[in-house]
């Protein structure tokens, strides 16, 4: 029976880039693709190319593409990624330069585009949103993106056209990675079985590391061989979408029943109705069998008809949070730190009374990460004060940093190491679209 | 005993939801943690971080529970007050349970 391939170049936007490098050289791949899109990058990456048309595409895409074209080149690998983000055209247009810098004469780039809704978002105006449970129009800040999270069908006509590289914007992650098996195997699209398969390989291939041993460790229970030179995930898919899961032999990290566990519930909510774009996909039942050392089968996927919809990602506006630290240690330093907050508390209600949205008071080592107000905490040996604001407008937000530093020369005695910073927020709010608005376009360009 | 000693656990974020696993390490402590960890019992667990409903999902043949925890993220990663804005630490608060 036939089989592919398909490694996992990246997990995130900023992720490493040398296990990728080993999978190509190394993994015997068909096809590598690089998830490189959270849920807030495009909104951002809209802001870039507002500024300069030329970019709005991953910041890491020149320093990944210099090393990956040329070695996909010579081992004859097809990419797939969506680190086009707000831009996939200039992005391509930056792999074409890359490549023609390289030599790599022949190669087929292509861009996939429709997933940016801005230019119609209003005639989505009334349309009820996720988060608040009120119209769009209702949303408190200015709409600065708006993208439909596409499935499997423009990287298909890509790959049809012949691509060796397909660069997307917003597509769900799971379809960079299942499109190979769709355009390889002649899947029909409406196999629900196979694409549902095919969409828990893309799952479990999205967070990269996250399935070969990288977020997993925990000394004396959960031990990593390697895991300071971990390697990336590799899926051998058939025809008939089975698969497993492995990696290179001399990379560090490992893959267990245990890693899969803990990836395939990732994100996933409810796994009887895993929902994308392609297909609602059901992994209740699924199962890991280890076959041998580092490689794992996967069992008892299937999948369901997908849905009219579509979600799209709206990037907003929202507000600025400000938000500043100072440590304090030796005896007494609980009580210095629990002094330095009633300090800020008496400070930012005279210098801006009820201007903050929202403050968070935090003694990092002792409640940051979980504020339960039955929680109990012992006299730590150091502790950091962290205060955090949010306002509507940055000179406000301000307010918080610049009173925390303050407390150096007008707080407890021994503060140190303080810093502070302002952010200007983008948020991301979600509404459904038709499916039939969302038309996909693809530019192929030969170097 | 702390869950930890019986199970891990994995946390991802989407929007303001939280997704927190419990996997039992031995099949034969499913029951025990499918008995004992109640959605009740984890949004009591949370209290002062997790203010919408939890629902629990099972998958039975990795024993692993699935928990989909609403209104659990200060406002979700992007506008989230808190040090973790993914609420990613959250996996490990959950195994310091009490069973």
């Amino acid at each position: 029976m036939k089989s592919i391939r398909i490694g996992s170049g990246a997990g995130y936007a900023g992720d490493r880039l040398e296990p990728s490098l080993e999978l190509i050289e190394k993994g015997n791949l068909d096809y590598i693709s690089y998830e490189c899109l959270a849920e807030r990058t495009i909104a951002i990456g809209q802001q870039a190319k507002l500024k300069d048309p030329s970019k709005g595409y991953n910041g890491l895409l020149e320093y990944r593409m210099e090393r990956a074209l040329p070695l996909c080149w010579e081992h004859k690998v097809k990419l797939i990624t969506n680190m086009g983000s707000a831009n996939p055209q200039a992005a391509a247009a930056k792999c074409v330069e890359i490549a023609k810098k390289h030599g790599l004469t022949g190669m087929k780039i292509a861009c996939v585009t429709g997933d940016d809704l801005l230019p119609v978002i209003d005639k989505y105006m009334d349309t009820q949103v996720w988060e608040t449970g009120e119209p769009l129009s209702k949303l408190p800040g200015e709409i600065v993106s708006a993208n439909a999270y596409m499935g499997v069908e423009g990287i298909l006509k890509a790959l049809d056209q012949g691509a060796d590289v397909v660069i997307t914007g917003r597509v769900a992650d799971p379809a960079i990675f299942m499109a190979p098996a769709i355009h390889e195997f002649g899947w029909s699209l409406e196999d629900w079985d196979k694409l549902g398969k095919g969409t828990i390989m893309g799952h479990l291939l999205e967070c990269g590391g996250q399935v070969t041993g990288g977020y997993f460790a925990e000394p004396g229970k959960k031990d990593v061989p390697g895991v300071g030179h971990l390697g990336f995930p590799i899926i051998e898919i058939a025809e008939d979408g089975s698969f497993f899961v492995t990696k290179v032999p001399e990379a560090g990290g490992m893959v267990t029943v245990e890693t899969c566990s803990e990836q395939i519930c990732y994100e996933i909510h409810d796994p009887e109705n895993y929902l994308t774009p392609d297909v609602v996909a059901d992994c209740k039942q699924i199962a890991f069998t280890e076959v041998e050392k580092d490689k794992i089968a996967v069992t008892g996927i299937t999948g369901k008809p997908k849905t009219e919809t579509f979600k799209c990602s709206i990037g907003y506006r929202d507000c600025y949070i400000g938000d500043g630290e100072i440590s304090y240690g030796g005896p007494g330093c609980l009580a210095r730190a629990k002094l330095a907050l009633e300090i800020m508390k008496e400070r930012l209600e005279l210098v801006a009374p009820g201007a903050f949205d929202e403050l968070k008071f935090d003694l990092i080592g002792c409640n940051s990460l979980y504020w339960n107000p039955d929680y109990s905490y012992d006299e730590p040996s150091e502790v950091r004060v962290r205060v955090a604001g949010r306002a509507k407008t940055k000179a406000v937000a301000d307010l918080v940093p610049n009173e925390v530093e303050a407390l150096y020369t007008n707080g407890p005695a021994g503060g140190c190491g303080a810093v502070k910073r302002t952010r200007d927020i983008v948020s991301v709010a979600s509404i459904l679209v038709s499916r039939y608005d969302v038309k996909p376009q693809v530019q192929v360009f030969e170097v | 005993m702390k869950l930890w000693e019986i199970a891990h656990s994995r946390t991802g974020d989407k929007g303001n939801i939280s997704n927190v696993s419990l996997i039992a390490y031995d099949p034969k402590d499913f029951a025990l943690i499918r008995e004992k960890v109640t959605p009740e019992r984890v949004k009591e667990h949370f209290k002062g971080m997790v203010h919408g409903e939890v629902v629990r999902y099972e998958l039975p043949n990795i024993h692993a529970l699935n928990f989909v925890m609403y209104a659990a993220l200060g406002g979700g990663v992007t506008r989230s007050l808190s040090v973790d804005m993914h609420g990613k630490g959250l996996s490990s608060y959950l195994l310091d349970m009490e069973i």
